[in-house]
């Protein structure tokens, strides 16, 4: 009844579209392996994360509001706000980096709490409200500066230089490991305390969490703080990447984030999904990225028609799923 | 046998809104131990009373009395807190959720501010072991079905060591065997002691679980009585609350129907309706009486084509038609005002006039649109004849009172001149002198010729209008009865109360088609 | 008009804020064409005028198009294309407005047909789109010269440029098919209350499928201004963002967000407004960064002053004074 049957295990339908893209990520791979020489590498696993740890980052926030039914358009720009904040008081005050962090990050978290209560007092749709907060942090950015500021502090540098290595000529960046954490720590706040529970309560039904005595509204609110905190964070380790911060950084990354939601198989209507599908959307729109490039003779742009189509089919899943479900 | 203390007592309740008294003087008493049963049409006033009770509203007047101890809840938590929990007809649970989640969710156990899980499915199963169900408490709730989603929405409430379970029409989705299930249920939480109160248009239902009862009519108490000493007839009549006035019947002469406009044979909708059969003939006004839920609004939109028909046939004019959307109904000449104007009727944004020649406008499509002076010459002959008040076309719907915006609702309707016209309680919620017009205005439309299925919860007014009269009972249609001289209030209230069974002299006997097609499968997988 | 007066008063004072400015509202007839900052701000205003008119239509059904920077990048670039390989203007022009109405389709099917949440369905072409643009260019920025081209972004007739001239054109056409011909009502009856409009035989399908194709049309022509002014098309960054811009223009013009009655006057105001904002902050010195600052104020205050619940808290210890029951009023109508 509540199994599909796969093969020979049955695995509970809730978890089919992890699954699902699970597979794919695995298809990719080996079909990247098959392709392209130096493919099929440990490495080039561990460099997607290298590439793309802040996005994972951001990701994870991202699915907190999903997941609550909610969606947040502005930690793009909340990501650049927070290269910019912390490149331009390194170089201009030159503030010490233990200073600077902990600060991107409260501000980052203000802005997600502001609008969090705005989305919950007022009763704002989600989308107009991230909407403002989005423009509201791009031109935040503009007024510290327009243009790129590069950043030499050696704490940055050292982050954004040091290889951890691991075993047989494996290695990952500091970020990686900061993502990590975050990853860990995000499952372990979804799955084992009651906030994460109320957070699947929401997004599955607001009335119901409501009449269950559940707090919604403070619930709500949350969500868009840990928002906020994650695009700050994903600011901070962007800025270990870029070494520089810049108003035009980011730029579209609501976009990446909400497709690596989807494609990880969180229902945009909220109230289902796990943070491990995020993790493997990410991975699936690093490796598009990998495979274009090892690919040479396709171009950049059809990383986004093909995150496209793969959205198409991933929404198309869910609408079917869901309506299966419903009857 | 005395009689054990109430755990709960509320006395001389009154609750006002603007314009209605909802609850007026109403008491109400719960036994520890018994099921009772809360009566009352549309509008007695049985769902305020409840939510006075669960703290949705305060109470304007009158006392609550919790063990002795007077209370008075400012919110469903604090009920639930105070012992009093309810479970509504829409399951208020998240289905996304596991069912252990559902039943522990906001007190799970917790071991260093982590959920144990272990412990809360232990829980869990242990609670729904009470109700003598076993289930797979760690799938999601949305794998089960209704009625046992219902099921675990009563454990988590009975987790709240709750002397008090309101049931509010828990049954009106459910099948047979699921009803079963529930009553089980319901026997062992009344052996335990808790005190249930229990609502639900299904009369067998009643009289199979309940003790005692309270009926309410029009927010006023009509009594409290021990069910098995009140027979169904009395009930439905305290109910209704039956006229002793003579009734004028608006129609003339006897006039004789030859000309079959709608014929539904066998037409049936799981889970709505079960299959019927009727005829509607031309210049005929049939008349369908039943209790709330009953399968009035099923019949209604069936032949409207606003939900799919499961089963049977129909045929329009002689040819066999199939009512795939309202807008094919609409091109047989079939015009239905809904029941609930505002969700199915209205569209608030729109002007009096844009709501009157919507219908119509929608027949033209976009392309051809209806030229302002018809539009002006159309809304105003009806504006003008239906006495909508205030007279002004170009006013928000919105704004009108219930009465008016009914009548615009029935002029759209009339406007595309039907020849079948389904009024859903057309005369709910308006004042006396707006309801005669309306009931005034079925006699002509049917005198000119075209055939109109009237609707009422009130059988004076189905009586008063109707040729013939479709009773229904619990989703069937039970009796067709020819309005003569012998049928009167008293024969319908006995027909809607004993299901036509007894009945077989005074109608046509059981009209119902394929006998008995039993709702069956339908759970999900 | 009510609903009017504020979007209104707003542009009026943006105006007032240039009253210092010199020659701001000087308008000169040179070479027989019209120059002047107000033209400036109707010229550069005119693809946002175009892609909000068209949002309009979408968001009275309920819905929402995401789509619309995409669908402006991809028309530029596929016109573009057609006229650096030697086509016609005239069959770049079609092909360009086809696909535009394909893209637009194909939208509407998502919403109408499969039923995904319009903010989902849109998002979709968002996303692939740009990347469909830049597969048309090819990644590159194609420069064309094509006096014919250059006019539908750039050119004059009758002193006016010619730009504006669509504007009205398209705004005649909107205003004809909504207010003259019935689909506004009908479109407003499906946002109103869908159910409603399905109980009285409107075929909601159809209308929901044609505003999206009509929205992306909308766009489509803004594709081809915005890549005439300029002579080139950019995938990458023509039109960028002015789906954002453009829900809020039709939101500050008076339409709600949840669909019903629309205005396109009020959305020709928004846009206005929004245009008015960028010109106007370029014209008092202040730095043209802090354009997205003023935005984000304008669409908070906006929304705020749109939302009951913010009504209801702001003014509430006033009400409470005057209606004690007024709170609770409320509460009824809702549940009964």
């Amino acid at each position: 009844m509540t199994t599909m049957t796969l093969g020979r295990t049955g695995v509970p339908t809730k978890y089919l579209p992890v699954l699902v893209t699970g597979c794919l990520l695995v298809a990719m791979f080996v079909v990247g392996g098959i392709r392209y020489e130096g493919f099929a590498s440990g490495q080039v696993i561990l460099n997607v994360f290298i590439d793309n740890a802040f996005l994972l980052v951001v990701a994870v926030g991202m699915t907190f509001v999903i997941l609550t039914g909610g969606i947040d358009l502005s930690v793009g720009s909340v990501v650049a706000l927070s290269t910019m904040i912390s490149a331009s008081l390194m170089a201009g005050p030159g503030w010490p980096p233990y200073l600077v962090i902990p600060l991107v990050l409260v501000i980052g978290s203000g802005l997600g709490l502001v609008m969090g209560y705005i989305v919950h007092a007022f009763d704002i749709q989600p989308f107009v409200v991230t909407l403002a907060g989005m423009f509201l942090a791009r031109g935040l950015c503009y007024t510290i500066g327009t243009d790129s500021i590069p950043i030499e502090d050696p704490t940055f540098t050292a982050f954004a230089q040091d290889r951890i290595d691991l075993f047989a000529d494996l290695w990952i960046s500091p970020s990686v490991l900061i993502a990590a954490l975050v990853v860990l720590g995000a499952v372990y706040v979804l799955h084992y305390t009651r906030l994460g529970r109320s957070i699947y309560a929401t997004g599955g039904s607001e009335q119901s969490a409501l009449l269950m005595g559940l707090p919604v509204g403070r619930t709500k609110i949350t969500v868009y703080t840990i928002s906020g905190f994650c695009s700050a964070l994903g600011g901070v380790l962007l800025s270990f990447y870029m070494l520089s911060g810049y108003g035009l950084h980011a730029v579209g990354m609501e976009l990446d984030a909400i497709a690596a939601v989807v494609i990880g198989g969180t229902l945009l209507t909220g109230g289902s999904g796990f943070l491990l599908g995020t993790v493997l959307g990410v991975l699936v729109l690093g490796l598009i990225q990998t495979i274009i490039s090892f690919e040479g003779t396709l171009s950049s742009w059809w990383t986004k028609i093909f995150i496209g189509l793969l959205l198409f089919v991933f929404i198309l899943l869910q609408r079917v799923f869901s309506a299966r479900s419903r009857r | 046998m005395a009689l054990p203390a109430p755990v709960l007592t509320m006395s001389g309740i009154g609750k006002q809104f603007p314009g209605v008294k909802a609850l007026d003087g109403v008491d109400l008493r719960l036994l520890p131990g018994e099921v009772h049963a809360l009566m009352g049409e549309n509008g007695a006033g049985k769902s305020t009373l409840i939510k006075v009770l669960t703290g949705v509203y305060p109470a304007d007047a009158g006392t609550i009395e919790l063990d002795g101890r007077a209370v008075a809840f400012g919110t469903p938590l604090e009920a639930q807190q105070g012992g009093i929990s309810t479970v509504y007809q829409e399951v208020n649970l998240c289905t996304n959720l596991s069912v252990a989640e559902n039943v522990c969710i906001g007190r799970e156990p917790r071991r260093r501010g982590r959920i144990d899980w272990k412990r809360m499915r232990a829980r869990a199963a242990e609670l729904l072991s009470r109700l003598e169900l076993s289930l797979d408490v760690s799938a999601p709730l949305s794998s089960y079905s209704l009625a046992i989603q219902q099921m675990v929405a009563i454990a988590r409430a009975i987790d709240i060591d709750a002397r008090v379970l309101i049931l509010d029409e828990p049954t009106s989705s459910l099948d047979a065997d699921e009803v079963e299930q529930l009553f089980r249920v319901m026997r062992r939480l009344k052996e335990e002691g808790i005190a249930i109160l229990f609502v639900s248009h299904f009369l067998d239902q009643i009289y199979e679980i309940s003790d005692r009862m309270t009926i309410l009519r029009n927010g006023r108490l009509v009594g409290e009585f021990l069910t098995r000493e009140l027979p169904q007839v009395e009930l439905v009549a305290k109910m209704i609350g039956q006229e002793l006035a003579a009734l004028e019947r608006l129609h003339g002469e006897a006039k004789v129907f030859d000309r079959p406009l709608v014929e539904a044979r066998g037409l049936g909708r799981q889970g709505a309706i079960e299959p019927f059969t009727l005829t509607i003939h031309e210049g005929e006004v049939v008349g369908l009486a039943g209790l709330l839920g009953s399968g009035r609004t099923e019949i209604a939109r069936l032949l409207f084509g606003a939900d799919h028909a499961g089963a049977g046939e129909l045929a329009i004019g002689g040819t066999p038609a199939s009512l795939r959307t309202p807008r094919t109904a609409m091109t047989h000449r079939i015009a239905f005002c809904s029941e609930n104007r505002k969700t199915d009727g209205l569209i608030p944004d729109l002007t009096v006039r844009e709501n009157i020649i919507l219908a119509l406008q929608a027949t033209r499509g976009w392309t051809r649109p209806v030229p302002r002076e018809q539009q002006d010459e159309l809304v105003g002959r009806y504006v003008k004849a239906l006495k909508i008040n205030p007279p002004n076309p170009e006013l928000l719907v919105g704004n009108l009172s219930g009465g008016n915006q009914q009548k615009v609702v029935l002029a759209r309707w009339l406007i595309l001149e039907p020849r079948l016209l389904i009024l859903d309680e057309p005369t709910r919620g308006i004042d006396v002198g707006a309801k005669t017009e309306i009931q005034r205005l079925v006699v002509e439309l049917s005198d000119g010729g075209m055939a109109v299925l009237f609707i009422s919860a009130e059988l004076e007014e189905v009586l008063r209008l109707s040729h013939k009269v479709g009773v229904l009972r619990d989703r069937r249609l039970v009796a067709e009865l020819p309005n003569d001289d012998r049928l009167t209030t008293d024969v319908l209230l006995e027909t809607i109360a004993s299901g036509g069974a007894s009945n077989g002299a005074a109608g046509n006997g059981a009209a119902s088609g394929a006998d008995d097609v039993m709702a069956n499968g339908g759970r999900d997988s | 008009m009510r609903r009017l007066l504020w979007p209104a008063v707003v542009l009026a004072l943006l105006l007032l804020v240039n009253v210092f400015t010199p020659n701001f509202f000087s308008i000169q007839v040179r070479d027989g064409h019209l120059y002047g900052t107000l033209i400036d701000i109707l010229r550069f205003g005119a693809p946002l005028i175009l892609v909000s008119l068209g949002m309009t239509l979408v968001i009275a059904t309920g819905g929402i198009d995401l789509s619309v920077g995409s669908v402006v990048a991809i028309s530029g670039a596929l016109a573009c294309l057609q006229i650096s390989e030697d086509a016609g203007v005239f069959t770049a022009v079609v092909l360009a407005l086809g696909l535009s109405l394909l893209l637009g389709a194909w939208n509407g099917f998502l919403v109408a047909g499969i039923g995904i949440q319009p903010i989902i369905a849109t998002l979709i072409l968002m996303v692939a789109g740009r990347g469909l643009a830049q597969l048309i260019t090819d990644g590159q920025i194609i420069t064309i010269n094509s006096p014919a081209y250059k006019v539908i972004g750039g050119g004059y007739w009758l002193t006016l440029p010619f730009g504006i001239l669509i504007v009205i054109g398209v705004l005649a056409i909107t205003a004809f098919l909504t207010r003259q011909l019935a689909l506004g009502m009908l479109i407003e009856s499906v946002g109103g209350n869908a159910e409603a409009s399905r109980l009285a035989g409107i075929r909601a399908r159809g209308i929901i499928i044609m505003v999206y194709a009509f929205a992306a049309l909308c766009a489509g022509v803004a594709g081809l201004m915005i890549s005439s002014n300029v002579s080139s098309a950019d995938g990458n960054n023509a039109g960028l963002w002015i789906e954002l811009d453009a829900i809020l223009a039709v939101v500050i013009g008076g339409t709600a967000l949840s669909g019903g009655r629309f205005s396109l006057g009020g959305t020709v105001l928004g846009a206005l407004i929004i245009q008015t904002l960028t010109t106007t902050i370029y014209s008092i010195g202040v730095p043209p960064e802090t354009t997205l600052l003023f935005k984000a104020l304008v669409v908070t205050a906006v929304c705020l002053i749109q939302s009951p619940s913010f009504r209801a808290k702001a003014f509430r210890r006033r009400r409470r004074a005057v209606l004690p029951g007024a709170a609770s009023e409320e509460r009824v109508r809702v549940t009964t």
